[in-house]
C-alpha cells in the first residue's frame, strides 16, 4: 500500500462512509436544531439586555455588565461541563442537549449584547435629538430611529460571532450529545477508521457555508441606499 | 424692542442659567419672542447661543430659570414634554435625517407616531410639506442620495409638517457648501413670509439684515445687546458687538 492509498483508505473509505452516513445525517439534523435554538434564544436575550441597558438604570446595568463579562470570560466548554456535571449536585438534571443549548445561549447572549450595545451607542446623538425634537418619546425613538440603524451596523460582527459560537455545538459531543461530531466520533470508534470525521467536516461545511454567504447577502441588502 | 410690544409672546425664557460641570455657559439670559417674529441670535462661538436655543425645547435642561412656549411651562415636570415639542420645530446644523428612511418617510414618522395620523393622511401632509421646501420630486430619495442643501430642506419639511408654533434653527447653513446655502435661506424666507415665528442661530449676516425683526448679540453666556438689524449692524452700542460685527464683515 502506497502512502496515498493509506491516506484515502483512512479518510475517504467509501465502505465506512456509507455505513456511517445515516448516523452523520442524524447528527446533522440535531446540530441544526441545536444551532437554531442557540441563535434564536441567544440573539433575543442579547438584544433584550442591550435594550434594558439603554434605560440607564444603574444597578441593573452593573448586573448586566457583570453577567455579560462573566459569560464572555468563561470558555464555553467549561460552562457546558459545569451545567451538565455540576447542576445535578444542586438537584437539577439537565440532558446533554439542554446543557449545551443553555451554555452556548448564555455565551451568545453575552457577546451579542455587547455588539448590540455598541451598535446602539454608535448611532449619532443628533438622531436622538432630531427624533425627540419632533415629539417622539424615548421608546419610539429607540424603536423607529435608533434600533434600525444600530442593527445594520451590527450585522457583520454579529454574523461572525454567531457563526463562531454556533460552531461550538461541536462541544456538545463531550456531554454525550450525538451531534455531527458526536456521531462522527462514535463512527471512528466503532470502525477503527477516521473516515466518518471527513463526513463530519463535510457536514459542517454544508451547514455553515450557506450561513456565511447569507450573512454577506444581508450585509449588502441592508446597506444604506446611495 | 419697541416692535415687539402688543403682541403675545410665544417664547418666553427668563433668567436661564446653564452649567456644564465647571463651565457656566448661560449666565441669566432672558429671551422673549412674539408671534410672527424672526429673532436672530448671533455671537462668537462658545457664547451660549446654541445652548440657549436647545434650552427652549429642553433638548438641554437649564440649570435654573423658566421657559414658556406657547403658554406651556417647558420645565414643569408635569408637562408632557413630547406633546410640548410638537409645537416647536427644530432644524440642526448636521440635518440629522434618518438615513434608513426616504425623504417622505423622514417627514411622515412623527405625523404617524406622534400625531397618530393614518397612513394616507400622513403621506398627504408629508408630501405637502416637501412641496413647501420644493422637494416634492425627491420624496422617495434616501438622505444619502440628496445634496446637503436638499437634506436640510427635508429636515425643515420634517419640522413644519407638524405645524409648529415656533421654529428653532441651529446654524442651519453652517455645514453646507456655499452654493447650497441660498436654497435653504430661500425656504426660510418663505416660511417667514407665511408668518412663522422663528429663532435662528446663524452667521448668515446678509440674511439677518434682510429678514430679521430683531438681532440678539450674545457673548460669554449673556445677552450683550439686542435691537433692530439696522441698529445692531450699523450702530452697535457695545464694544464687544462692534468688534464681533467688524470681524464678521471682513470675511
Amino acid at each position: 500500500m502506497t502512502g496515498w492509498e493509506r491516506f484515502t483508505d483512512s479518510f475517504f473509505n467509501a465502505r465506512v462512509m456509507a455505513q456511517y452516513l445515516p448516523k452523520i445525517i442524524d447528527g446533522f439534523g440535531l446540530t441544526v436544531v441545536l444551532a437554531l435554538c442557540i441563535i434564536a434564544a441567544g440573539l433575543a436575550l442579547g438584544l433584550l439586555l442591550a435594550l434594558v441597558r439603554t434605560f440607564s438604570i444603574r444597578p441593573l446595568n452593573w448586573l448586566i455588565i457583570f453577567v455579560v463579562d462573566l459569560f464572555r470570560a468563561l470558555p464555553p466548554l467549561v460552562i457546558i461541563v459545569l451545567l451538565y456535571f455540576g447542576l445535578p449536585n444542586a438537584g437539577v438534571e439537565l440532558s446533554g442537549f439542554v446543557a449545551s443549548w443553555l451554555a452556548l445561549t448564555l455565551v451568545l447572549m453575552a457577546f451579542s449584547e455587547e455588539i448590540f450595545w455598541a451598535g446602539i451607542t454608535s448611532v449619532a446623538k443628533g438622531q436622538w435629538e432630531a427624533a425627540r425634537s419632533t415629539g417622539l418619546g424615548f421608546v419610539q425613538t429607540l424603536g423607529f430611529v435608533v434600533l434600525p440603524q444600530a442593527l445594520r451596523i451590527t450585522i457583520p460582527p454579529l454574523t461572525n460571532r454567531t457563526i463562531a459560537i454556533t460552531k461550538g455545538t461541536a462541544l456538545a459531543s463531550v456531554v454525550a450529545v450525538p451531534d455531527i461530531l458526536g456521531a462522527a466520533n462514535a463512527g471512528v470508534s466503532f470502525s477503527f477508521n477516521p473516515s466518518p470525521l471527513t463526513l463530519g467536516a463535510i457536514a459542517y461545511l454544508v451547514l455553515f457555508f450557506p450561513v456565511v454567504v447569507l450573512g454577506r447577502w444581508i450585509e449588502t441588502r441592508f446597506a444604506w441606499k446611495r | 424692542m419697541s416692535t415687539t410690544t402688543g403682541r403675545a409672546p410665544i417664547v418666553e425664557a427668563r433668567d436661564i442659567h446653564k452649567h456644564f460641570g465647571h463651565l457656566h455657559v448661560l449666565k441669566g439670559v432672558d429671551l422673549r419672542v412674539v408671534e410672527k417674529e424672526l429673532v436672530f441670535l448671533i455671537g462668537p462661538s462658545g457664547s451660549g447661543k446654541s445652548t440657549l436655543l436647545r434650552c427652549l425645547n429642553r433638548l438641554e435642561e437649564p440649570s435654573s430659570g423658566s421657559v414658556t412656549v406657547d403658554g406651556i411651562d417647558m420645565l414643569d415636570p408635569k408637562t408632557d414634554i413630547n406633546k410640548a415639542r410638537q409645537r416647536i420645530g427644530m432644524v440642526f446644523q448636521s440635518f440629522n435625517l434618518y438615513p434608513h428612511m426616504t425623504a417622505l418617510g423622514n417627514v411622515m414618522l412623527a405625523l404617524r407616531k406622534v400625531l397618530g395620523l393614518g397612513r394616507a393622511e400622513a403621506e398627504a401632509k408629508a408630501q405637502a410639506a416637501l412641496d413647501r421646501v420644493h422637494l416634492a420630486d425627491r420624496a422617495d430619495h434616501y438622505p444619502l442620495q440628496l445634496s446637503g442643501g436638499q437634506q436640510q430642506r427635508v429636515a425643515i419639511a420634517r419640522a413644519i409638517a407638524l405645524e409648529p408654533r415656533v421654529m428653532l434653527f441651529d446654524e442651519p447653513t453652517s455645514a453646507l457648501d456655499p452654493e447650497l446655502v441660498g436654497g435653504v435661506l430661500a425656504v426660510m424666507r418663505e416660511l417667514r413670509e407665511d408668518g412663522m415665528t422663528m429663532v435662528v442661530v446663524s452667521h448668515e449676516m446678509g440674511f439677518a439684515k434682510a429678514a430679521a425683526d430683531r438681532v440678539v448679540f450674545m457673548a460669554d453666556g449673556m445677552i450683550v445687546e439686542s435691537g433692530l438689524p439696522a441698529e445692531i449692524f450699523a450702530d452697535p452700542k457695545h464694544e464687544r458687538t462692534r468688534a464681533f460685527i467688524s470681524q464678521i464683515e471682513r470675511h
